[in-house]
């Protein structure tokens, strides 16, 4: 544009300052930068106003005050009733990081599978696909959370039909929660992750010798299975060279319930298989497009040259499918970030429910916790979009 | 560009457009022709919409002789179903005009959210387990799973009880009410608690109301009374002066039949109560004949209560402590004088 509007200059006598399109646009940009920041002023200034008018204290002082009531599930943060509401705050968040990095990770795997099937050759196989697909992405989420929720909750037992009390239980499944008892380090047990993550370096060297090693004669190495042995065998074998350092600590059956052990809560559950199964219905059309937006003529020629099949569709047309699918993924990932705000439904304690549900309630201090609030998500959203455009550049096309 | 331009508007509009509505709520509700009241997402007894989602209530009762102090019409109301968690919110930021939703009257909230004009149902907090659970106290509860509704005075008494008897518990705490319901029917937790009012009023909605006990503590106080937003006295006032109204009325024997028979009784008290003398309801700017006009439409305290939540109704509640103070129990309302 620079370039042309110079061409013209040179050319013709220069235009008068309002049909000059580069001056036309500054100014353009200058007033709408102007009514952005004058909006942004008035918006500020109106809430303040309207606060004060209304005897809203703000400020950030109420973090430091007692929350004074129970949750169910803290994991990682030591949490009591008499924690204060920052504490609440990150009970919140890591409640809210685990269920949607579990559940990126696992609607990844199912979006996979399923957008594979429903391009298989298989007649019921891809019909299975298709009509899941249709089913679960066109259900609201609400309802499907609220009926895995009571899909999980009605069928279970409850803890006193299948316990007495007083008896020691290491693992259980009841309308409580999957329980099962805490596996506890002993002295000498850090070298079993020492051996772990010696394990997952030399793997890494491996990878790179027999990749260096292919490329120059051809020859291939079982690197998975090897890699495979070494990240399981290594600490298993640290394990009992040790003495078996690990202790389970079981539950105990109470007169209602099972204390102690380790608690996955049903509310977990049904919020994880909600979100995963609704959004691996939106990855599978994601997938399914980007394999089709592949040249049939690659897999062609890839057959023409004797590949395998399954070899095929993992070195030659995942690849270059990778580029088409993971733009729209990232959106996904943000999806199911924010959709996970649901949870609230369900009593499952994520940073919504917790801390811009209740804790607002019991402070008043919606401004402040809702900035809070939306900075947590917008944080996780840009940095699951950073990974993800890291991820795109390393993959994408290197032009030669 | 546009979408987030077209959203900055109207959060700014909102924002102007909520200062305006601060003061002079009355002026306000008399112009728009009706009063909209906060109420629950459907407690029985309270404010529950029927099939015709007609909604009746104690606290639709009250919402309902608002409207008929105001405009002679119990009809000119619209509600806002609100959960517990939302429901400071909504008032605060002018979406209702008042809010009549079994709300406990403490310090903090009448601090924060807005201002009480009384009490239309004295609580307290109680618990309800299944009958084969073979519980008798709330002491024996060591290690139960407690249902309840998040954002509720429930959730921090629950808190507090079970801390300061030094008993373990897990609670589950649900936005909505029916949510805490089907976890409890479905054998999620041990035990459900609330108001011991929630508790007769959602008991009628488990799969099976008899297999379940209310345990004898009560651990808290629960005065339960609508409120209003801060800084707007006359339409505190006339919030205040309908509750009060309606119980006078029940202490004077004024009710829905005999009303209009009143108007030319001789006792200067009744007379002061239906405004057939003095100018009372013209202070506060509504009609002198207001409260006649009240008792007519939903009748005094008493018909409401025995309408909405008496021994004769589902919830079968009994007057206990909400009787009138002339006859054992707490209501005792400023005379109309
Ligand atoms: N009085 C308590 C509890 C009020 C409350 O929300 N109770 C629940 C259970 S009885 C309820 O009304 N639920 C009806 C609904 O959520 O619509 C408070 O003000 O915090």
């Amino acid at each position: 544009m620079a370039n042309n509007s110079n061409k013209t200059a040179l050319a013709a006598p220069a235009p008068s300052f309002w049909r000059d399109p580069d001056k036309r646009a500054i100014v353009y940009q200058a007033l709408v930068l102007a009514f952005i920041v004058w909006l942004l002023y008035s918006i500020i200034n109106n809430t303040a106003t309207n606060m004060e008018s209304r005897g809203l204290a703000s400020g950030f002082g109420f973090l430091t005050s007692s929350a004074g009531f129970g949750i169910i599930s803290t994991p990682f943060v030591p949490y009591t009733e008499d924690s204060s509401y920052f504490t609440v705050f990150l009970v919140g968040l890591v409640n809210t990081i685990i269920i949607a990095f579990v559940g990126c990770v696992l609607a990844l795997v199912l979006g996979f599978v399923v957008g594979i099937s429903r391009l298989s050759s298989n007649w019921l196989i891809k019909k299975i696909a298709t009509f899941y697909i249709e089913l679960f992405r066109n259900i609201p989420l609400l309802l499907q959370i609220l009926f895995w929720y009571s899909a999980v909750l009605k069928p279970l037992p409850g803890p006193r039909e299948l316990h007495e009390a007083g008896e020691t239980v290491y693992f259980s499944i009841n309308n409580r929660g999957l329980i099962f008892a805490e596996p506890m380090g002993q002295e000498g047990f850090q070298y079993v992750w020492y051996a772990f993550f010696a394990a997952i370096v030399v793997s890494w060297l491996i990878r790179k010798w027999a990749y260096a090693r292919q490329m120059q004669t051809g020859e291939q190495f079982p690197n998975f299975l090897v890699s495979l042995g070494l990240i399981v065998g290594a600490p298993l074998i640290t394990y009992f060279v040790m003495g078996r350092p690990l202790e389970f600590m079981p539950a105990e059956m109470s007169r209602f319930a099972l204390r102690g052990g380790v608690t996955i809560i049903p509310e977990f559950v049904a919020l994880l298989l909600a979100l995963v199964i609704y959004t691996a219905a939106f990855i599978a059309e994601i997938v399914r497009a980007g394999i089709q937006s592949v040249s049939h003529g690659q897999t062609e020629a890839a057959s023409a040259l004797g590949i395998k099949p399954t070899h095929r569709m993992r070195l030659v047309v995942v690849p270059q499918a990778m580029r088409v699918i993971v733009p729209p993924l990232t959106s996904q990932f943000l999806n199911l970030t924010k959709n996970s705000s649901l949870a609230t439904a369900i009593a499952y304690p994520d940073l919504f429910s917790v801390f811009a549900g209740t804790t607002l309630n019991q402070t008043g201090q919606a401004v402040e916790i809702m900035a809070m609030t939306l900075a947590v998500y917008l944080t996780l959203s840009l940095l699951t979009s950073a990974f993800m455009n890291w991820y795109n550049s390393s993959i994408k096309l290197v032009e030669r | 560009m546009h979408p987030v331009k077209t959203i900055a508007l109207s959060v700014a509009l909102a924002a102007t457009a909520g200062l305006a509505q601060a003061d002079e709520t009355l002026d306000a509700v008399k112009s728009k022709g009706f009063v909209q009241c906060g109420v629950s997402q459907g407690l029985p007894g309270f404010s529950n919409p029927d099939d015709q989602g007609n909604w009746t209530g104690l606290d639709v009762d009250f919402c309902r002789a608002m409207a008929a102090a105001i405009f002679n019409d119990a009809d000119a109301v619209k509600y806002t179903p609100l959960s517990a968690k939302v429901r400071f919110t909504a008032l605060t930021s002018g979406e209702i005009d008042v809010l009549a939703r079994n709300t406990t009257w403490t310090m903090s909230r009448d601090a924060d959210f807005g201002e009480f004009i009384g009490v239309n149902y004295y609580d307290g907090q109680g618990f309800m387990v299944p009958t084969n659970l073979g519980v008798s106290s709330a002491v024996e509860l060591d290690g139960a799973a407690v249902c309840t509704n998040t954002g509720t005075t429930t959730e921090l008494n629950v808190a507090d009880y079970f801390r300061a008897n030094g008993l373990n518990y897990t609670v589950v705490a649900f936005e909505k009410a029916d949510e805490v319901v089907a976890a409890y029917d479905a054998g999620r937790c041990d035990v459900y608690t609330t108001d011991r009012s929630g508790l007769a009023a959602q008991r009628t909605k488990l799969s099976k109301p008899d297999d379940h006990v209310v345990l004898p503590e009560i651990i808290s106080k629960e005065p339960l009374g609508p409120l209003v937003r801060h800084g707007d006295s006359q339409w505190a006032d006339v919030g205040r002066w309908t509750l009060n109204c309606m119980i006078n009325a029940e202490e004077a024997g004024i009710n829905m039949e005999n009303v209009s028979d009143m108007a030319t009784s001789n006792d200067p008290n009744i007379k002061r109560i239906l405004g057939t003398d003095g100018d009372l309801g013209a202070k506060i700017g509504l009609d002198n004949a207001f409260c006649a006009n009240v008792v007519a439409a939903v009748g005094n305290y008493g018909e409401s209560y025995d309408r909405n939540v008496g021994p004769e109704t589902a919830l079968k509640l009994e007057r206990g402590v909400n009787a009138l103070w002339s006859q054992g129990g707490l209501l005792y309302a400023a005379p109309q004088r």
